[in-house]
């Protein structure tokens, strides 16, 4: 009766970790350097704020919402977080708590307008991607929040048994919203929520609440995007995190998740994240035009969507 | 011009929906077609104006064949359909609906003025003088965007107006004026076909009638020399199907009690239901069953009354609320309210019983498997997959998730809203043997149905509604076919 369940998701993840395998091949024959424990590391790295703001944009997407806010949310959190570090009490500390909780605000207003005032996803945090992008400028005063303690570089510097901080906390991030998804009951209202709305709240779900914190979840996970980032940059930049809500969601739909909701996996996430770092990496590698890897990344989501409505008329054919 | 089909056969996954049937309109006639829900009537016009092709069967206009490939090749012959659900742009215009898709135009650019001069003629001659070409369609009440339907069809010179239930959402002036219309259409020579539920306004305004049961046609004849009598009895009069289970043996104590209950469309409705026990709740389309359903399941808000559960006051203001007291619900649409059809089997019976094989949130999986393997098995669901999609389940099976949903969360009252509409004949009868294994087990159940011999031969007692009002209460012993068809129908001459 246990029969393993062969669901167009797991195809789809198995689909993409073996292109992800094909991709990183014909890099290593092409692109000098690439094939390399540091570089592999690099990638890595290269991807961990983008990894950590896609486990909750999977949450988003598997709701079938959106959240445009998140660059702007990295940034003010970058940057209020930074402010808190340098009034020098418990530094690090500080700072994540002051960019978790002005990240949270941020979820708090995107979740209410979207849960409860019903505005449509899209345009509440398209409103809160222009106001969060403006309040980091003001809070800064317009410039980057330097000259930090030492100990504020802890999480974006750091190195522990050769992997570097950033990527640890993605891996963390991704572990814990793997779990929250796939074994909570908040996880399985958010996919019930997002295969059917109607049928959920019928059901007893109680999808309002469950819309608004995960709003809430994923401007919590910007807050520690946003500190990741501004760590590793050693400061709070205001313009920091432009368009990574548009990176963000590319690696979430090459990782299979529906736009439609109700389908996608933090599995699937973890791939679509590696999969891009690894084709802007080998193609920085192979001294590719960074403008034609804007064209070579746009081609890629393309095939991924095509993928997805292919898949989802053979599901509904079948 | 003249309108027939001949031998039409139109096969549903499950269902047989015309089977054999043939039927003709001639022009300069009203051709009523009346029928039970189910019976095939829509499946018929869908046929007639190019919405479906039958698996069988010919259609021809004015004795040539022809075959409609879609809407469109039937409105090129002349064959149009007014849709119950309008088929109009809002933001247009009434001259810009009129004529979409044909519009006057000089290279390409819509000439306005001839336009609203075309469509002003064209209303003048349907006698909508006060109806202004240049109105926006959502501005205009229903009646109005009606006739700008007609309109369209008659500046387009439809020969064959197909109108389903056109008077529904009308008073009781429109419908005069609608009638008018109709009269003058057909004494211009164009064939209208007619469906309603109203026999008052069949016997008014057609002079020809076609019934329908389960996809058959029963009787095509003059309506002269009919009663509404003779029109009721071959509408409902069919055998009891075999195979429904005993009734309850007496039932238990009062479980549910409505008093004066409004909710959208339903007015003052007061019933009660007991332990043991199987309440038909029997109306036409639109009598506001659904939406009573929906009240005692907190879906819809009670605007007035009161409700009691085991005696005390019950007001639901969620489904949430209403699950956690105990009650249940099968909605009329499994699919699009019923289930989460990418989930499993498994999610989709746990899901509201989620929170009790969770501690701290966490799912205990083991206790979910088991819990829903014990009734995925109870209720023979096929194949017996936990981890099968639903959308992959034949509809009796994906009915049967849905109702073991509720048997896992030990739900006392269950709301059935029609739980065999559209699953076939074996699975119907498997659905009336667990319900009245539930009710047995002592369970209160109240089912919705348009299926007058299902609701006959399952029901403990009957409820009827119709306009949003309980008009009627029978007991098993009471309740004929005849007399509940004179209940929903509001026909007191037919009882």
């Amino acid at each position: 009766m246990n029969v393993p369940r062969m669901t167009w998701q797991r195809v789809a993840d198995s689909m993409l970790a073996l292109a992800t395998v094909v991709e990183a091949t014909v890099f290593a024959f092409i692109a000098p350097g690439f094939f390399s424990l540091d570089n592999a590391v690099n990638v890595l790295l290269s991807v961990a704020v983008t990894g950590i703001l896609a486990v909750g944009m999977t949450a988003v997407i598997l709701t079938a919402g959106i959240d445009l806010s998140v660059g702007s949310v990295v940034a003010l959190t970058g940057v209020t977080g930074a402010m808190a570090a340098a009034h020098g009490f418990m530094p690090a500390t500080m700072a994540l708590l002051v960019a978790v909780l002005v990240g949270t605000a941020t979820g708090v207003v995107n979740g209410t307008l979207t849960a409860y005032l019903e505005v449509p996803a899209f345009i509440s945090t398209l409103a809160m991607l222009t106001i969060a992008r403006g309040l980091a400028f003001i809070v800064s005063g317009g410039r980057s929040i330097g000259d930090l303690p030492s100990s504020f570089g802890a999480l974006g510097r750091s190195v522990i048994a050769g992997i570097p901080a950033p990527v640890l906390v993605m891996a963390a991030v991704m572990l814990a919203g793997s779990f929250v998804l796939r074994r909570t009951v908040f996880g399985r209202h958010i996919y019930a929520i997002g295969g059917n709305t109607e049928a959920a709240w019928l059901a007893g779900v109680n999808t309002k609440r469950v819309i608004w914190w995960v709003y809430v979840l994923n401007g919590a996970l910007a807050g520690i995007g946003g500190l990741t980032l501004a760590s590793r940059l050693g400061a709070g930049v205001p313009n920091a995190g432009q368009q990574y809500e548009l990176d963000v969601i590319a690696a979430v739909v090459v990782g299979g998740a529906s736009l439609f909701g109700g389908r996608g996996t933090i599995a699937g996430t973890l791939w679509g994240t590696v999969f891009i770092g690894v084709l802007t990496n080998g193609l920085n590698l192979a001294n590719v035009d960074p403008y034609v890897q804007k064209i070579a990344l746009g081609v890629v989501i393309v095939l991924a969507v095509v993928g997805d409505e292919i898949s989802r008329r053979k599901r509904s054919a079948g | 011009m003249d309108l027939s089909a001949d031998a039409l056969v139109k096969r549903y996954p499950g269902v047989l929906a015309l089977d054999g049937v043939s039927f003709a309109a001639s022009g300069g006639e009203v051709h009523a077609v009346a029928g039970e829900n189910g019976a095939g009537k829509s499946t018929l016009m869908k046929v007639l104006s190019g919405a479906v092709r039958p698996d069988a069967g010919t259609l021809a206009v004015d004795g040539r064949s022809v075959r409609f490939e879609s809407p469109h090749a039937a409105h090129a012959v002349g064959v149009r359909m007014i849709h119950q659900e309008l088929s109009l742009v809002p933001e247009l215009s009434v001259a810009e609906n009129v004529f979409l898709g044909a519009e006057p135009a000089r290279r390409g650019v819509v000439d306005r003025a001839r336009q609203h001069a075309a469509a002003r003629a064209v209303l003048d001659r349907l006698g909508q003088a006060r109806l202004d070409p240049a109105a926006r369609v959502a501005d205009l009440p229903l009646a109005a965007r009606q006739m700008t339907e007609i309109a369209k069809a008659v500046a387009a010179d439809a020969r064959v107006l197909i109108m389903d239930e056109p008077t529904a959402i009308l008073a009781q002036e429109e419908t005069d004026a609608l009638f008018r219309v109709i009269a003058q259409l057909r004494d211009e020579g164009v064939a209208v076909i007619y469906i309603s539920h109203r026999l008052e306004e069949i016997f008014r305004i057609a002079s020809r009638i076609t019934v329908l049961r389960d996809g058959r046609v029963v009787e095509s004849a003059s309506l002269a020399g009919m009663s509404r009598t003779d029109v009721v009895k071959l509408m409902v009069g069919r055998e009891l199907a075999a195979g429904y289970p005993r009734p309850a043996a007496a039932p238990g104590a009062e479980v549910l009690r409505l008093e004066r209950v409004d909710s959208g469309p339903v007015r003052g409705a007061s019933l009660a239901l007991r332990r043991g026990e199987i309440v038909g709740l029997v109306g036409l389309v639109g009598a506001g069953r659904t939406e009573l359903a929906q009240a005692i399941f907190g879906a819809a808000p009670l605007t007035g009354g009161r409700m009691f559960l085991d005696g005390a006051p019950f007001t639901p203001r969620t489904p949430r609320e209403a699950i956690a007291a105990g009650v249940g619900l099968l909605p009329e649409d499994r699919k699009r309210q019923g289930l989460v059809l990418m989930g499993t089997i498994r999610e989709n019976v746990s899901l509201p019983s989620l929170g009790a094989m969770a501690p701290r949130g966490v799912v205990d999986r083991a206790r979910e498997r088991a819990g829903v393997a014990r009734w995925v098995e109870a209720l023979a669901v096929r194949p017996p997959m936990l981890d099968r999609a639903a959308q992959q389940l034949s509809g009796g099976n994906q009915q049967k998730v849905v109702l073991a949903r509720w048997m896992l969360r030990h739900s006392r009252v269950l709301l059935f809203d029609e739980p065999t509409r559209g699953i076939d004949v074996g699975a119907k009868a498997e659905i009336y043997a667990l319900m009245r294994r539930l009710a047995d087990d002592g369970a209160a159940i109240l089912m919705i149905s348009s299926d007058l011999p299902e609701a006959l031969g399952m029901a403990d007692r009957l409820v009827a509604m119709r306009d949003g009002r309980v008009v009627g209460e029978l007991t098993r012993d009471e309740a004929t076919q005849e007399r509940v068809a004179a209940l929903i129908l509001g026909e007191s001459a037919a009882a």
